[in-house]
């Protein structure tokens, strides 16, 4: 119990992951706390390839979160610049308002 | 020591990742999730990335979740309003919450690494040498396309964002240098004979 093993990164990285999945869904309605759920997914991601990267002494897993961390920070600004833009149009920003695309 | 910090970073982390998705004030989400974010660095210091945990500090504490709050500031919405569904939801959220927690906890405790493993290492740690050097040393020279690609990843999202939010209110005077330019002795300055005592 006292000493950390793999097997503990990986179980608290399931349990953020699993928080950042039912976030998902509780907050259906508001899109900012969704974007903050997907934070955590890629958050717990990130501590899977660094807990590999330990246990296995290899160095790529700690390249390759580095490389998800780009994508996380590009993908925020992005979705956040959507938002902005979709609530200068439309005053709104409840998910259920963006359905101009259902035909 | 190391099991006393991991389990105090581990516990905060995943309580405050908890009031992150059922905080009422969005504001209060972004709060915890720079809590969540910092004590996940502390988790990467544990493991050995150095270089990861300053990185998530810098990039994630300093920029995203500043982003975040900026924006949960600047738009006006009835925030309330949003949470309306909270309880209609909440059977589901923890229904397929318990499954993949679930399936993930089964995967985590029952997993076997390959006996092949060890020998597939690409880049092995080597302990005489900083996390931050060792990360560089691959990262400029295996990883250098890759590295150039995310870099661009970054343009592409920069411009894009500057793109989407940029817009032009009309009835502005703006400045024009081509017009500037353009102009010309001949068709900006006009020379009047003005007649003696008489006035223009």
């Amino acid at each position: 119990m006292l000493t950390i093993g793999l097997t503990h990164y990986l179980v608290v990285a399931a349990i953020l992951f699993t928080l950042g999945v039912a976030g998902i869904i509780l907050n259906r309605k508001n899109i900012i706390v969704i974007l903050m759920s997907i934070e955590l997914i890629l958050l717990s991601v990130n501590l899977n390839f660094v807990a590999f990267s330990q246990s296995l002494a290899d160095l790529t897993g700690q390249v390759f979160a580095l490389f998800v961390l780009t994508v996380a920070a590009a993908e925020a600004a992005i979705g956040l610049a959507i938002l902005v833009a979709f609530y200068r149009n439309r005053g709104t920003i409840a998910v259920e308002d963006i359905n101009s695309l259902k035909g | 020591m190391q099991a006393v910090f991991f389990y105090l970073f581990a516990t905060i982390m995943i309580a405050s990742a908890g009031v992150v998705i059922f905080a009422r004030n969005p504001v209060h989400s972004v709060l915890f999730l720079i809590l969540a974010f910092c004590n996940g660095a502390g988790l990467f210091l544990l493991a050995g990335a150095e270089f990861l945990a300053m990185i998530l500090i810098v990039v994630y504490v300093g920029a995203v979740a500043v982003l975040f709050l900026f924006v949960v500031m600047m738009l006006d919405v009835d925030f309330a309003a949003l949470k309306q569904g909270f309880i209609k939801y909440l059977p589901i959220g923890v229904a397929v919450g318990v499954v993949v927690l679930a399936e993930l906890g089964l995967v985590a405790i029952g997993w076997s690494s390959a006996p092949s493993a060890s020998e597939a290492v690409a880049n092995p740690i080597i302990p005489q040498m900083s996390n931050t050097a060792a990360l560089g040393q691959i990262l400029y020279t295996k990883y250098v396309i890759f590295f150039q690609a995310s870099a661009l990843v970054l343009l592409t999202a920069m411009i894009g964002a500057i793109v989407l939010t940029l817009h032009h209110k009309p009835n502005i005077k703006r400045q024009k240098i081509e017009e500037q330019n353009a102009r010309t002795r001949e068709n900006v300055i006009e020379i009047k004979k003005v007649p003696f005592r008489t006035g223009v």
